[in-house]
């Protein structure tokens, strides 16, 4: 990948990062952990990957997207935001009752969310049936979806992965966000989804492993996505839960929590500190 | 009496898709490996591309038919009443109901009248897990035309429509002429004494009660509600007051049903005496459908006793 355009995401990604925090200390509530985990490959989908028009965000031409691990909303929000969808201000009302962001993402609130999700194993199928869509119409636009490592505990997930293999959706891309933690523990000690690459391989997909922080290896993984073979193609994207910001950082519990006025401070310093050495960095090339 | 012409309503959602296949091309069809029972196994012999086998996997289903809708299509997706409303209640809530999305669940082999299969197959609790979904429409056709015009005008409805039939092959109480109207009951005898308000098989049945209450010198006014929700309410409260007493018929629980939905909205705008005739919050068991409609009161003669019952509540 081209160096300024990765130094240009990872300042977004850190971007991102600062909405998710201060999305959910405005709210009191919310999930920052699996919300940080995504924030990388949230923002190279709308960053770079994905066809969009934040100015007609129901285009029919556009990529779509669908958040099958719901409960990381404030990540999908911040891209969004960051992107010109909505006012960044938005992100400050969470959650709260006035305000278009819910705590999942809801299709007929939100401009740019392609499809409510929050209760788990569901959006996987709806990203399946828009690709399915988008072959019947002859449309040539591509579907991305992202789950949780924990989500894929769902037997819906595997109904999903059967049918959009039989019918040889090569148009649909999923990722599943691999940062071993869910709310219960670490996913081997709750219920282990392990092998994840051989069981979609099984299933007939592509499968293509990546560290979900790394954007080389992000842009790699969904370039390989990209070939046309007559199969879905899966990203496991090896991620850290609360990634950015010290302490939440492999700590199961930041999956539901919001942080205080301090560990507020605290997230948001770190993430601006890190936010100027990029661009100090960037101002020196 | 002249020869009863008998039909399945699975047959009529058949028939209506059928017309559909032919003069809407938006329209899709799903099914879970039920084809031949659903019936919609004719509209795949006719349109194989618009048509598609997600296997035994209703959840999946359920969530394929809402992102069909999202790139634009009307999807009917189907199966038995029991694994479509009840196994993947909370996909057609979160994925189809939430969204408001333009899916039509196209549930055959609803109520006691599966028969032989057992209480495992017989749902009588649908219509109350489907009530409960903001923005869900509800019909439940009482025979082979209305079955069929019911999906004809729900593929013209915008949003998630809940269509249940039967399996049982059951007398066809309409013509050509029938005209479905949406979100309107309709009135088939009139009367004075007692108002029945049936919906499903239980309309043929209502009809039959009536003549044999009318033998006994009491008026019944006979209204077929197709559509459970949203309820007719205007039908149901101005019947209700000029009868002054209601009986309900459904082939479904009395809990959370039609009778239930009469009987909130009555409470609320007409008080008025009423006796529910439905499945009374049991399970079904096996037998010939016939045989289990009476044995678990779903039939004339317990309309005719709940309304001899009504009347004398009356005040």
């Amino acid at each position: 990948m081209d160096k300024q355009l990765k130094r240009e995401l990872e300042m977004q990604a850190i971007r991102v990062r600062m909405d998710v925090i201060r999305g959910t200390f405005n709210a009191k509530s919310g999930h920052p952990g699996g919300s940080l985990s995504i924030a990388d490959i949230m923002t190279y989908l709308y960053f770079h990957k994905m066809n969009v028009d934040p100015k007609n965000p129901d285009w029919e031409g556009r990529d779509r997207f669908v958040l099958s691990k719901g409960h990381t909303a404030p990540a999908l929000y911040a891209a969004l935001a960051l992107r010109g969808f909505f006012p960044e201000e938005e992100i400050e009302r969470l959650r709260k009752p006035d305000s278009f962001l819910q705590g999942h993402p809801s299709l007929r609130m939100t401009p740019g969310v392609d499809m409510s999700t929050g209760s788990l194993g569901q959006g996987i199928s709806a990203a399946v049936g828009m690709a399915l869509g988008a072959k019947l119409k002859g449309a040539d636009y591509e579907v991305y979806t992202v789950l949780g490592d924990g989500e894929i505990q769902e037997g819906q997930v595997w109904e999903a992965a059967m049918f959009a293999a039989a019918k040889k959706l090569d148009n649909l891309v999923a990722v599943v966000d691999n940062n071993n933690l869910q709310i219960d523990g670490t996913v081997e000690e709750v219920n282990s989804p392990y092998p994840i690459d051989k069981k979609f391989e099984a299933f007939g997909w592509n499968v293509i492993n990546c560290d979900g922080h790394n954007f080389d290896e992000i842009d790699a993984a969904f370039t390989f996505a990209d070939k046309k073979n007559g199969k879905p193609s899966v990203i496991i994207a090896k991620t850290v839960k609360g990634k950015g910001v010290s302490y939440m950082e492999y700590a199961v519990e930041w999956h539901g929590k919001a942080p205080k006025e301090e560990e507020y401070t605290e997230a948001m310093c770190e993430l601006q500190d890190r936010l100027a050495e990029l661009e100090a960095a960037a101002a020196q090339e | 009496m002249a020869d009863i012409i008998t039909k399945a309503t699975r047959i009529g959602y058949a028939e209506g898709l059928l017309y559909l296949g032919e003069t809407d091309e938006k329209v899709l069809v799903m099914d879970a490996d039920l084809a031949g029972a659903t019936q919609t196994a004719k509209f795949k012999q006719k349109h194989p591309d618009r048509f598609f086998d997600c296997g035994i996997a209703e959840q999946n289903m359920m969530g394929i038919a809402a992102g069909l809708s999202l790139s634009g299509y009307t999807v009917f997706a189907s199966s038995f009443a029991m694994f479509a409303a009840g196994r993947a209640f909370e996909q057609i809530r979160n994925s189809i109901g939430y969204p408001h999305l333009n899916v039509k669940i196209g549930a055959t082999h609803a109520g006691i009248s599966v028969g032989e299969d057992g209480a495992s197959h017989q749902c009588n609790e649908d219509i109350a897990l489907m009530r409960s979904i903001p923005g869900m429409t509800i019909i439940n056709p009482a025979d082979a035309v209305e079955a069929k015009a019911a999906t004809i005008a729900a593929a013209k409805h915008e949003g998630p429509v809940y269509l249940r039939f039967g399996r049982l092959a059951v007398p066809v109480l309409f013509d050509r002429s029938y005209q479905f109207e949406w979100g309107k009951g309709q009135v088939l005898t009139e009367g004075s004494d007692v108002a029945i308000f049936a919906t499903g098989l239980m309309v043929n049945e209502a009809l039959m009660a009536a003549e044999q209450l009318k033998n006994e010198g009491i008026s019944a006014r006979v209204v077929n509600l197709h559509t459970i929700k949203p309820l007719d309410e205007e039908l149901v409260v101005t019947a209700a007051r000029e009868c002054g007493c209601v009986v309900t018929a459904e082939e479904h629980s009395v809990l959370g049903g039609l009778g239930s939905a009469v009987c909130e909205t009555l409470s609320e705008q007409c008080p008025t005496p009423v006796v529910r005739v439905g499945v009374e919050d049991v399970y079904g068991r096996s037998g010939p459908a016939v045989e289990l409609l009476h044995m678990y009161g779903l039939d004339a003669a317990r309309i005719v006793e709940a309304s001899k019952k009504v009347v004398t509540l009356k005040r």
